[in-house]
C-alpha cells in the first residue's frame, strides 16, 4: 500500500463519523465497524442520531453521529474519540467536545463556507480557532470537490455525487487505520449492482479517499490496531434490539414452541418488532396491536393457546401493560415482557438511555404481584438474556420482564454465532395428570409451577382467569385464608427461581475494600473503569447484576466481603433502594446520573477514587 | 375441516417437536356436554341464563368439540359466562377480552374462539380493542350482551344507556349520547352483525350458529335484560304483545316483512327506508325490499341496524354477513408463502447468513 514509516501501534482507538442526517454517517460507521470486526478487533459502537426525523440541513439539531471503538478488550463505545470526521461545520460544533486531547479531526473544508458556518452558530470564518481546536491534528480535506473530481466522467446527477462523499471519508479513515477496502468494495458492488454508474462512482470515491491519505502521509501518521485472538467460530455484528429478537428465535426452536409477538411501535424498542415481523421464514407470528395493552393481551392469549409469547416496549408502554401483567401472574402463564428503557417519566427522552424503570418493573402492579426481572448488560448478551428469560418463563410458568435500554438497543458488538449445544433445551411443562381429573393449579414440588395445558387437548378443558383461585381445585375462591396461601405460593414460586440462576461473580481485585455494584447496561463502562483502576494498582472490585428478581442466592455473601459498596446507576438510586430493602444489613453509597447518556469511564474512575479516599 | 377426521396441529410443519394430533370422530353432543360443574350465579331472572343455554344448544347443533372451543371474556356480569362452560375458558380483564381472544385465535387458528362481552366491557373500557378486532377481521364470535347498564358495579349508566337515562351516576339523567353497537361495528368495517333478544331462544340459537359459521369477526348484539338495575329496558320492543309490530326478523333473500298481520314492509324512498303496508296504495309483496345480508356495500345494512322504535321496528337476525379476508388466515398464508421461498429453515441459517466472518 506504500505506507509511510509513521505507523503507530495502539491497543484501541475510537472514531466518530458525524455529518448531516442525510450524509450517510450511520452507514459509514457501520461499514467501518464491520471491516474492523472482520479484521479481528473487538468493537463497540453507538449511534447518536437526532430525535427529529428531518431536522433542518446544516444545523446542530440535524447532526447524526456514529462512534466506533475498536481494538483489544473493548467493552464500551469509548468516552471520547481519537478521530472525528466532520462533514460540515454543525458536525464539528456538535462533536468537538467528544475529542480526546491531541486527536485527529478530518473536516470537509468544502462545506465550511460562510453560510454553513453561520448555520452551525460560528461567529467567525475560523472554527478551529473559535473552538480552540488548534491542539488537534486537523486534516482539512476538500472532500466534496475531490469526490466530484473522482466521478467527473460518469455523468452522475449531482445528488448521487453528493451522496457518495461519505465513501471518500470512509476511504480516508481506512487509510488512517491501515484497513483493507475489500469488505466495503464488496458491499458497494452488492448494493449498487443494478446501478452500474453509481456502483462505479462509489468505488472510485472510496479509493480516492484512500489515495488522498497517501498524499498527505508526509504530514500525518497512521495507526494500526492489532487484532485480538478470538474463539473459533462464525462472527457477525449485532445490536441489542436484534439480539433480543434473535434470542427469542432460538428459544422458540429450543422449546419447540411457535413464537408469537404482540407489540406496538415505540422508541427505542421498535426494531425488535420490525425484526420479528421479517421472520416469517421462521414461522414467527407478529401481531402489531392497536395499543400497548393489546400488545401484551394478544401475547397472553397466545400463551394460553400454547405459544412462546412475547411483548416488547419501552417505559411508557410498560406502564400501560401493568394490569395485563397482573393477569399473567394470576393465570400463571409464561410470557416475556421486554422493556427497552429510555429517559422518563412520561414521554421523557425517547431516544436517550436511562435505567429508571427498575422499580416500575419490580413493583408497578396492583396487589402482591411478583414476577422475574432480568437485565441484559451488553448489546450482544441481550441475546442470551432473551433466551433465558423465555426459558425461565416457560419452565416456571411465570411472567418475566427483560430490561434493556436505549444504549444496549442501538449499540453494536461483534457476536459469535452460538453452536447448537451452547444453549440448553427449554422443557415445556406439559402435564402428566390424567384427563378428566386435571387440576389446573396443581403444582410440581420443586418449582411450584403449574402444568401448561393447551386448548385442543380433550379431557383437560378448564377455566382460568384473573379472579383468585382455590389452591387445590383452581375454581374461583373468595376465601381469605386461601387467598393468603395463594399470595404466598406465588411469591415462593418466584423466590425458587433463584435455585435456577447463576451466582453473582466478583470481577477485578477480590481483596479490594471497595465493591462497585452495577446492573444492566452500565456493565461495559463499569468494567472498563475497574480494569483501568486495577491496572493503576488501585484495589477495586466489581459485582454486576443481571438477575434482579430474584437476586442471586450468594448476593449477601458477596456484599459482606467488602467494607464499602458503591452502587452506580443511571437513575436516582433505584437499585440501591432495592438492595437496602433486600439486604438492609449493609451500607450502600451511590453514584447516579440521568443525562440520557451512558456513564463515561472517566467519571466512574474519578468517582470510585473519590469514594476510596472519602 | 373434514367431517370425520380432524387434525389439529399446534405446531407448524418442519420445526415441530410436539404435534398434538387429535383424531376423533365428530360426536353428537347435547347442550349438557358444554355445561361445567360450577353453579351459575347470575341473578334469578337475568337474561344471561337464556343466552348461556342457547349458546350451549348452538354449539351442540354445530357439533363443536368442547376441547376445541375457547371462551374468552372480559369483566362484567356476562363475562362470568366462561366459568359455566365445559370448554377451555379464560376470564380476563376489563375491556381486553377481544385482544386476548385475538391472540388465542391467531396462535392456534384451529380453535373456535367465542368472546363474551357486555356494553361496558366492549364499548367503554374496551372500545379501542373492539373496533380494531372488528376492523382486522380476526375469526372470532363476539357476543355483546347489551343491557344498557353496569350491573356488576350495581347500576351506573353505560355507553349504550339512552340519552337522559337516570342511574346512580346520572341522577338527573345522562347528558351523553349512546353508542349503537351495530353502527359502531359497521363503522369499524365489520363484516358480520346480527341482533337478537335474550328471551327469543330460537332466534338466539339460529343467530349464534350463523355467527359461528361466518369466517371472520362476527358481532352479535344481544338485547339482554338486567332484572335488578335496568329491568324491562327493552320491553317496549320485546314484550309479547308488541314484538311483532316493533321488531323485524331479517332473513337473507327474503322480503323485509313484519307486523302482527305480516303486512308491513320496507321500500326505499330516496335514500331512506319507508314503512309501507301491503295492500294499501297499490303496494304488493313484490314491491318490498328483499334483504341481502351479503351485499358488500354497507349503506343499507347501516340503515337497518340503526332502526329504532318508535320510528321503525328494531331489526333482528343477521343484518350483515359479508365474506372478506380473515386476519388469521392471511397471516398463515403469508408465513407459508415466505417459507416456501426461503432458505432459512432454522435459527442458525439466519444467524450465519449475510455479513459474517469466520475465525478458524
Amino acid at each position: 500500500m506504500g505506507k509511510s514509516s509513521k505507523v503507530i501501534e495502539v491497543d484501541r482507538l475510537a472514531v466518530r463519523f458525524s455529518g448531516d442526517s442525510g450524509d450517510g454517517m450511520q452507514l459509514t460507521g457501520t461499514l467501518f465497524s464491520h471491516t474492523s470486526a472482520i479484521y479481528g478487533n473487538d468493537i463497540s459502537t453507538f449511534p447518536d442520531f437526532p430525535a427529529d426525523i428531518r431536522a433542518p440541513q446544516g444545523t446542530i439539531g440535524g447532526v447524526s453521529g456514529f462512534q466506533v471503538h475498536f481494538g483489544q478488550g473493548v467493552t464500551t463505545p469509548g468516552d471520547l474519540t481519537d478521530v472525528l470526521v466532520a462533514m460540515n461545520p454543525a458536525a464539528l460544533k456538535a462533536n468537538a467536545r467528544f475529542m480526546k486531547p491531541g486527536g485527529t479531526i478530518i473536516m470537509d473544508v468544502d462545506s465550511f463556507d460562510s453560510k454553513n458556518l453561520q448555520k452551525a452558530g460560528y461567529k467567525t470564518e475560523d472554527p478551529i480557532f473559535e473552538d480552540k481546536l488548534e491542539g488537534f491534528n486537523v486534516i482539512k480535506a476538500p472532500i466534496t470537490s475531490l469526490t466530484r473530481e473522482a466521478v467527473t466522467d460518469l455523468s452522475l446527477d449531482n445528488k448521487s455525487v453528493i451522496r457518495s462523499k461519505n465513501m471518500f471519508a470512509l476511504g480516508l479513515v481506512y487509510w488512517l487505520f491501515n484497513r483493507p477496502l475489500e469488505h466495503t468494495q464488496e458491499y458497494i458492488r452488492k448494493k449498487f449492482g443494478h446501478k452500474p454508474a453509481i456502483m462505479e462512482g462509489n468505488l472510485r470515491v472510496l479509493q480516492a479517499g484512500h489515495d488522498y491519505g497517501n498524499i498527505i502521509q508526509a504530514i500525518t501518521p497512521s495507526f494500526h490496531v492489532s487484532p485480538t485472538e478470538s474463539r473459533k467460530g462464525i462472527y457477525r455484528n449485532l445490536n441489542g434490539n436484534k439480539a433480543v429478537a434473535w434470542g427469542f428465535l432460538l428459544a422458540a426452536e429450543k422449546s419447540g414452541l411457535e413464537l408469537f409477538l404482540g407489540s406496538y411501535p415505540i422508541t427505542p424498542a421498535t426494531e425488535i418488532l420490525q425484526e420479528l415481523s421479517e421472520r416469517k421464514d421462521l414461522g414467527v407470528k407478529v401481531f402489531q396491536a392497536e395499543d400497548e395493552i393489546a400488545g401484551i393481551c394478544t401475547a397472553i392469549g397466545a400463551s394460553f393457546a400454547g405459544s412462546l409469547a412475547v411483548t416488547t416496549t419501552s417505559g411508557p408502554g410498560l406502564a400501560l401493560k401493568t394490569e395485563a401483567m397482573g393477569l399473567a401472574i394470576m393465570a400463571e402463564l409464561p410470557i416475556v415482557i421486554v422493556d427497552v428503557q429510555r429517559g422518563g417519566p412520561s414521554t421523557g427522552l425517547p431516544t436517550k438511555t436511562e435505567q429508571a424503570d427498575l422499580l416500575q418493573a419490580l413493583y408497578g402492579r396492583n396487589g402482591e404481584s411478583p414476577l422475574v426481572v432480568i437485565a441484559a448488560s451488553t448489546p450482544v448478551n441481550c441475546f442470551d438474556y432473551a433466551f433465558y428469560a423465555a426459558k425461565i418463563a416457560v419452565e416456571h410458568m411465570i411472567p418475566v420482564i427483560l430490561l434493556t435500554d436505549g444504549f444496549l438497543a442501538n449499540g453494536t458488538q461483534q457476536w459469535r454465532v452460538p453452536e447448537d449445544n451452547d444453549f440448553p433445551e427449554i422443557k415445556v411443562p406439559r402435564t402428566n395428570q390424567e384427563p378428566k381429573a386435571y387440576k389446573p393449579y396443581l403444582r410440581d414440588a420443586e418449582k411450584l409451577r403449574r402444568d401448561w395445558v393447551f386448548p385442543g387437548m380433550a379431557g383437560y378443558e378448564h377455566r382460568i382467569g384473573g379472579l383468585e383461585k382455590d389452591a387445590v381445585t383452581g375454581n374461583i375462591s373468595h376465601d381469605g385464608p386461601n387467598h393468603h396461601l395463594m399470595v404466598t405460593i406465588r411469591q415462593e414460586k418466584l423466590d425458587r427461581v433463584a435455585n435456577y440462576i447463576p451466582d453473582l461473580e466478583v470481577m477485578g481485585d477480590e481483596s479490594a475494600d471497595i465493591l462497585v455494584v452495577g446492573w444492566g447496561g452500565t456493565y461495559g463502562h463499569l468494567l472498563t473503569a475497574v480494569d483501568q483502576l486495577n491496572a493503576m494498582g488501585k484495589k477495586v472490585a466489581l459485582a454486576h447484576f443481571t438477575y434482579i428478581n430474584p437476586l442471586p442466592k450468594n448476593t449477601a455473601d458477596i456484599l459482606k466481603r467488602f467494607k464499602k459498596i458503591l452502587i452506580c446507576e443511571l437513575n436516582l438510586g433505584q437499585f440501591a433502594g432495592y438492595l437496602r430493602m433486600k439486604h438492609p444489613q449493609f451500607n450502600y453509597c451511590q453514584y447516579n446520573k440521568v443525562h440520557g447518556q451512558p456513564f463515561t469511564v472517566h467519571e466512574l474512575a474519578e468517582e470510585i477514587i473519590n469514594q476510596m479516599e472519602a | 375441516m373434514d367431517n370425520h377426521l380432524r387434525f389439529m396441529s399446534l405446531q407448524r410443519k418442519s420445526s415441530i417437536k410436539w404435534r398434538l394430533e387429535i383424531m376423533s370422530e365428530t360426536k353428537n353432543y347435547t347442550f349438557t356436554d358444554y355445561k361445567s360443574d360450577q353453579n351459575v350465579r347470575w341473578c334469578p331472572g337475568c337474561g344471561d341464563h337464556a343466552v348461556l343455554n342457547t349458546v350451549q344448544k348452538a354449539m351442540a347443533e354445530l357439533h363443536l368439540n368442547p376441547e376445541e372451543v375457547v371462551v374468552v371474556s372480559g369483566i362484567g356480569c356476562s363475562s362470568r359466562f366462561t366459568y359455566y362452560m365445559n370448554t377451555y375458558g379464560f376470564h380476563t380483564i376489563h375491556g381486553r377480552g377481544s385482544a386476548i381472544a385475538s391472540g388465542v385465535k391467531v396462535a392456534n387458528p384451529n380453535l373456535k374462539v367465542w368472546h363474551i362481552t357486555g356494553d361496558g366491557d366492549a364499548l367503554a373500557i374496551g372500545g379501542n380493542h373492539f373496533i380494531h378486532t372488528v376492523r382486522r377481521n380476526v375469526d372470532l364470535n363476539i357476543l355483546l350482551f347489551n343491557n344498557q347498564i353496569y350491573g356488576l358495579t350495581k347500576g351506573q349508566f353505560s355507553p349504550t344507556s339512552k340519552h337522559g337515562f337516570i342511574s346512580k351516576t346520572s341522577p338527573y339523567g345522562t347528558v351523553e349520547f349512546p353508542f349503537r353497537p351495530g353502527e359502531l361495528t359497521i363503522g369499524a368495517r365489520g363484516h358480520f352483525f346480527a341482533r337478537t333478544i335474550d328471551r327469543e331462544l330460537k332466534l338466539c340459537v339460529d343467530v349464534f350458529k350463523e355467527a359461528a359459521r361466518h369466517e371472520g369477526a362476527s358481532v352479535v348484539e344481544i338485547l339482554q335484560n338486567c332484572v335488578i338495575y335496568n329491568d324491562k329496558t327493552h320491553d317496549a320492543i320485546t314484550d309479547k304483545e308488541h314484538k311483532e309490530d316493533r321488531t323485524i326478523i331479517l332473513e337473507h333473500g327474503k322480503p323485509m316483512i313484519f307486523g302482527v298481520n305480516r303486512n308491513k314492509g320496507f321500500i326505499l324512498e330516496g335514500i331512506n327506508l319507508k314503512i309501507v303496508t301491503i295492500g294499501e296504495n297499490g303496494i304488493t309483496e313484490k314491491d318490498i325490499l328483499v334483504h341481502d345480508a351479503t351485499c358488500e356495500d354497507n349503506t343499507l345494512h347501516l340503515k337497518l341496524a340503526n332502526m329504532e322504535y318508535p320510528e321503525y321496528p328494531v331489526a333482528l337476525g343477521v343484518i350483515r354477513s359479508v365474506k372478506a379476508a380473515v386476519y388469521n388466515q392471511e397471516l398463515n398464508n403469508q408465513i407459508n408463502f415466505v417459507q416456501r421461498k426461503t432458505e432459512i429453515r432454522k435459527f442458525r441459517d439466519l444467524a450465519i447468513e449475510g455479513d459474517v466472518w469466520e475465525v478458524k
